[in-house]
């Protein structure tokens, strides 16, 4: 097909009028050329990254390449666009052979890029160098694990993070509860906002459900509680269908949902209910809301956070994810999580890889990594040697690096997750409309058999 | 007479008849030179890709997985899967009534009544409602799509504040009604502007000549205006069905949603092929909306021909 | 005379109830990009010149737009010359299968416009050479445009008389410049409608400029419209609606301009 496709489609150019051809420039003479893309823009989305890539890395990646005797050219890429759009754009690129030299995607989309042939192994594509790489030995194994697909490592991850119960501090006080409230069973976090409710607290409980948040409800939402009830979504190769823990688990969204005032059914349909959820959560009216540590530093950061709150140290509290009842939680745990990370690659049809994967390193040295998390920019870092110095400051993050990576869990790196995660967002979302856990765990079960092939690739 | 804006299929006869020799002595050869740029142009940048989308719904291809490297020819497999799939023909559904309401019914009636309005008048009052018609038909999508958020917001909105109903979710209470008043709001201007350049072609004796014999407004409208403006009604309906059908701003106001509820086929299709990276099945479900418009189109030649 | 004062009651109620309904939605866009930290309400504005400031400080605010107005222009003038000279050509001689060929186009174009065609066209345009060019997506947007324009076009051509060419050839004119002296004045307002539409429409496009340019600094407004949010996929509202206004402002002027110059009609000069 591709020869005869070929063929057509140089017929039509010449047919075209003699088209002008604009190619992208390649490096000319010794100079190297690379470019670097992120899902970044200065003055838009993720400024901050986009900035560090373009004042900082390049500056001081093409000056120590000059020290080597490289000239070495970098230029950034950038985009501020929805994940989707952006991964549409790079997966079009990639399979045209295109794109920029040093790309950075989300974990969950490794195992999908990978049977593509859109990335490949970092060993096939940078030779030996890549598991010479000094910086794996600062990695923790689980982290290592967002980076890998079928037992190979295909990019170096770049970060992770943690969820984790926010409250209002003032709020539970109000209503009779703790400062330092720590949930041991969805019973308390239930009770808890039973007591909320009955002090005035409009929303006294927010967990994402519904399919308008996309992948927030996933992790903010239907993954921890599954984990919660000793579930998880695929195990040992088999996915999990209409078991006890997802029933569980959507069991607690109609408890919450389905008429009984502790959430608000309508934010989780609404287009731009996360971020009303935020909205509502900086201006005292939602009680306990299940987030990630990116509402920590990106929503209620009293500097430049969206929904910026000024007492946020004082004020908002947190507290881990209690498994249904203590010792039930995955693996045995009284406590879960959920974690995800981006990943940073070579891309396969680059002309540069060596260079390539040395501008891939050099943004994970230390001195990046500290440098980048400069000036109130602090995220969890992929590298225990760094994280040590950086999160000092920071007690959430901190408590998650310390507290809750440990008992995490990370999704399924396989191509069909994103789908999967679909069906589960909908059966959130036909619990909160009024569905029981039954049903909507049985509509899951025929969807998933309809994804994963069948029957036989889901756990009875 | 204004017969001559009728699209061709309504006069084939009488125009076959009057272009036998054409006026500016253009020739077949030259006219055939005089399309052939716009031809050129149509066939790589158009109809070439058009057939490979077909193609595509043929086969099982993804944005990314294994499907992407290696797809598959999988027949009708998409066809029957999405003729099998009740989102689909929620979806249908939910277009034919964004399509009726918005267009067919709000559109045309609107833009039919405002044409009809100011048919006589000249000056400024003509010009600022045919301006602000206009100005929600060429402002870009993104920002109107702020503005209606802006307008129907739930807590802080607009409307709200003037209806004094705060709190009242507009969007996911009533998503169709929403996307349909918006879209009336949006394309009002093209139907408003043909009406009025066809209502400039009725004669105004034929008019005159009906208020004397004592009909009423409406006897006018329809044994007057009407027959004269039966071509420009075919156009419009054609033309504005077939936006509509396709229009995919509804998703920037709901997103589909709440639970599909506003999930019209253009949604559908983008929630499909681009979020959900099912590209094959995109296809495929783009070739069925084909169908769908040239039954629409098949339906309003022979419609507005048999009346003749 | 009551029957004519209701009348009149009638028709400016009715008035009145069509410019609410058109204006009531664009006051958003009138308050919010002059308000100190906008939300989703109409507030009176304080006046504030921050958000402009903070626009004008955008890297790539200013020059998109710039971008915007070599694509929606570059477009808007290929569809008008080659759909008119299509749509003249079609509409005084009658190729054969001309009206099912003009129907299956138009209805082709609606599947070009449609999320499923970003692949084909993408990889069309990686064959070509045409990715990351400005140019290419000229030509790509122009094609997707000229069955709708043809359509429209032929429609104003086949409603001009034909009088003037006949007597324009007995003087030994050309057909080419029968085209240039006689009817393109005679089309002149349909002829500026579908610039205006083209443009219109090139204007809003998000999804094909955004696959097929790469380079930032060639992306239109479009694009960088989508940009104005943040990590979580926050709306920046000082910026998207101070952006929005700016970014609305030169499709506003062009139409004031065209229907100052040509008048903005749908049908040719002159009436038979």
């Amino acid at each position: 097909m591709g020869l005869r496709k070929r063929s057509m489609v140089a017929v039509l150019a010449v047919s075209s009028l003699g088209l002008a051809a604009c190619g992208q420039s390649s490096g000319s003479g010794d100079t190297i050329e690379l470019t670097i893309a992120q899902n970044a823009i200065a003055g838009g989305k993720n400024a901050a990254a986009a900035d560090f890539i373009a004042k900082w890395v390049i500056p001081q990646f093409e000056a120590a390449e000059k020290a080597k005797g490289k000239d070495v050219k970098v230029k950034f890429v950038p985009s501020g666009v929805d994940d989707e759009q952006y991964k549409t754009k790079l997966s079009l690129d990639l399979k045209s052979g295109k794109g920029a030299d040093v790309i950075d995607i989300d974990g969950i989309w490794a195992g999908e890029f990978a049977e593509a042939g859109y990335i490949k192994p970092l060993s096939d594509v940078v030779g030996a160098d890549a598991d010479k790489w000094d910086g794996w030995q600062q990695i923790p194994e689980s982290v290592q694990g967002l980076a890998t697909y079928n037992g190979k490592k295909y990019a170096l991850p770049i970060g992770t993070d943690g969820r984790v119960l926010y409250f209002n501090k003032s709020l539970l006080q109000k209503a009779g509860l703790p400062a330092d409230w720590q949930p041991k069973s969805w019973q308390e976090i239930l009770d808890a906002g039973t007591k909320l409710k009955s002090s005035g607290v409009p929303v006294p409980i927010q967990i994402n459900a519904g399919t308008a948040m996309g992948e927030a409800t996933s992790m903010q939402g239907m993954l921890p509680l599954l984990a919660g009830a000793g579930g998880e979504v695929q195990k040992d190769g088999k996915w999990t269908g209409a078991s006890q823990p997802l029933k569980d688990a959507l069991g607690l969204y109609q408890k919450i949902y389905g008429g009984s005032g502790l959430g608000d059914p309508k934010l989780q349909q609404e287009a731009k209910g996360r971020d009303k959820s935020f909205q509502q959560f900086a201006e005292g009216k939602i009680g306990i809301l299940m987030e990630g540590d990116y509402f920590w530093r990106g929503v209620v950061n009293p500097k430049d956070g969206i929904a910026k709150m000024a007492d946020r140290d004082q004020n908002v509290g947190y507290a881990m994810i209690p498994a249904i009842e203590p010792g039930k939680g995955l693996r045995g745990q009284d406590f879960v999580s959920m974690s995800g990370g981006a990943l940073r690659t070579v891309n396969p049809n680059s002309k540069h890889p060596k260079e390539a994967f040395e501008l891939l390193t050099f943004t994970l040295s230390p001195d990046a990594l500290k440098e980048e998390t400069k000036n109130g920019n602090v995220r969890i870092t992929p590298r225990t040697d760094v994280n040590k110095e950086i999160l000092a400051g920071e007690p959430l993050l901190t408590f998650i690096s310390e507290k809750v990576l440990p008992l995490t869990a990370y999704r399924p790196p396989v191509a069909v997750y994103p789908q999967v995660s679909a069906a589960l967002q909908e059966a959130t979302a036909a619990v909160v409309g009024g569905k029981t856990p039954d049903q909507a765990a049985a509509e899951y079960q025929t969807k998933l058999e309809g994804l994963v092939g069948g029957a036989g690739n889901i756990a009875s | 007479m204004a017969q001559a804006t009728s699209p061709p299929e309504v006069v084939r006869d009488a125009t076959a008849r009057r272009y036998s020799s054409d006026a500016a002595g253009l020739g077949r050869l030259r006219a055939g030179a005089f399309v052939a740029p716009a031809m050129v142009l149509i066939a790589v940048f158009l109809v070439f890709p058009a057939l490979w989308v077909i193609y595509l719904g043929l086969t099982n291809y993804r944005l990314t997985g294994v499907e992407a490297a290696e797809p598959r020819v999988v027949g009708l497999d998409n066809f029957v899967k999405a003729l099998s799939d009740p989102t689909f023909w929620n979806s249908t559904w939910l277009t034919v009534q964004f399509v009726l309401g918005s267009a067919v019914i709000g559109q045309v009636v609107l833009g039919f009544t405002i044409a009809w309005l100011l048919r006589d008048r000249r000056g400024p009052l003509k010009r600022i409602v045919e301006g602000l018609v206009i100005l929600a038909w060429i402002l870009p999508s993104a920002v109107v799509s702020f503005l209606w958020v802006a307008l129907l917001d739930r807590d802080g909105g607009t409307l709200n504040t003037l209806l004094g109903i705060p709190g009242f979710a507009w969007l996911l209470d009533h998503p169709m009604l929403s996307i349909i008043v918006f879209n009336t709001w949006r394309g009002t201007a093209f139907s408003m502007m043909l009406y009025g350049a066809a209502l400039g072609n009725v004669p105004p004796s034929h008019l005159e000549s009906a208020r004397l014999a004592g009909a009423s407004g409406w006897q006018q409208l329809r044994d007057v205006v009407f027959p004269h403006i039966r071509g420009h009604i075919l156009t419009n309906l054609l033309l504005i069905s077939l936006w509509t059908f396709n229009d995919f701003t509804p998703f920037m106001l709901t997103a589909g949603g709440p639970d599909g509820k506003s999930e019209v086929l253009a949604v559908y299709v983008y929630n499909v092929a681009l979020k959900g990276g099912q590209l094959g099945y995109g296809a495929a479900v783009s070739t069925v909306i084909l169908l769908i418009n040239l039954v629409v189109a098949v339906f309003y030649l022979r419609l507005l021909r048999s009346k003749k | 005379m009551t029957r004519f004062v209701l009348g009149r009651i009638g028709f400016y109620t009715l008035i009145a109830v069509l410019l609410a309904f058109f204006t009531i939605p664009l006051l958003w866009l009138a308050s919010a990009p002059f308000t100190s930290d906008p939300t989703y309400e109409v507030k009176v504005p304080d006046f504030t010149w921050e958000n402009f400031q903070a626009i004008l400080e955008h890297p790539y605010a200013l020059p998109s737009l710039f971008n915007s107005v070599l694509l929606a222009v570059g477009t808007a003038l290929l569809v008008v010359l080659l759909a008119a000279l299509a749509a003249y050509a079609l509409s005084r001689v009658r190729l054969p299968g001309r009206d099912v060929l003009l129907y299956a186009l138009l209805l082709l174009s609606s599947i070009i416009t449609g999320t499923a065609a970003m692949v084909p066209i993408f990889q069309l345009a990686v064959e070509l050479n045409l990715i990351d060019s400005q140019f290419g997506l000229i030509l790509i947007l122009t094609g997707g445009l000229l069955p709708a324009a043809i359509f429209m076009l032929k429609d104003f051509m086949d409603s001009t008389p034909k009088s003037y060419e006949e007597s324009a050839r007995v003087f030994g004119a050309s057909p080419l410049q029968i085209v240039r002296h006689v009817v393109v004045p005679l089309v002149r307002p349909g002829l500026a409608t579908i610039a205006v539409w083209a443009v219109a429409n090139v204007w809003g496009n998000f999804l094909m400029p955004y696959l097929l340019l790469s380079d930032v600094e060639k992306q239109p407004a479009a694009v960088i419209m989508y940009t104005l949010y943040t990590e979580g996929g926050q709306a920046n509202l000082q910026l998207l609606s101070t952006f929005g206004l700016l970014y609305s402002v030169p499709v506003v002027l062009m139409y004031l301009f065209v229907s100052k110059k040509y008048g903005f009609r749908f049908h040719g000069g002159i009436k038979r």
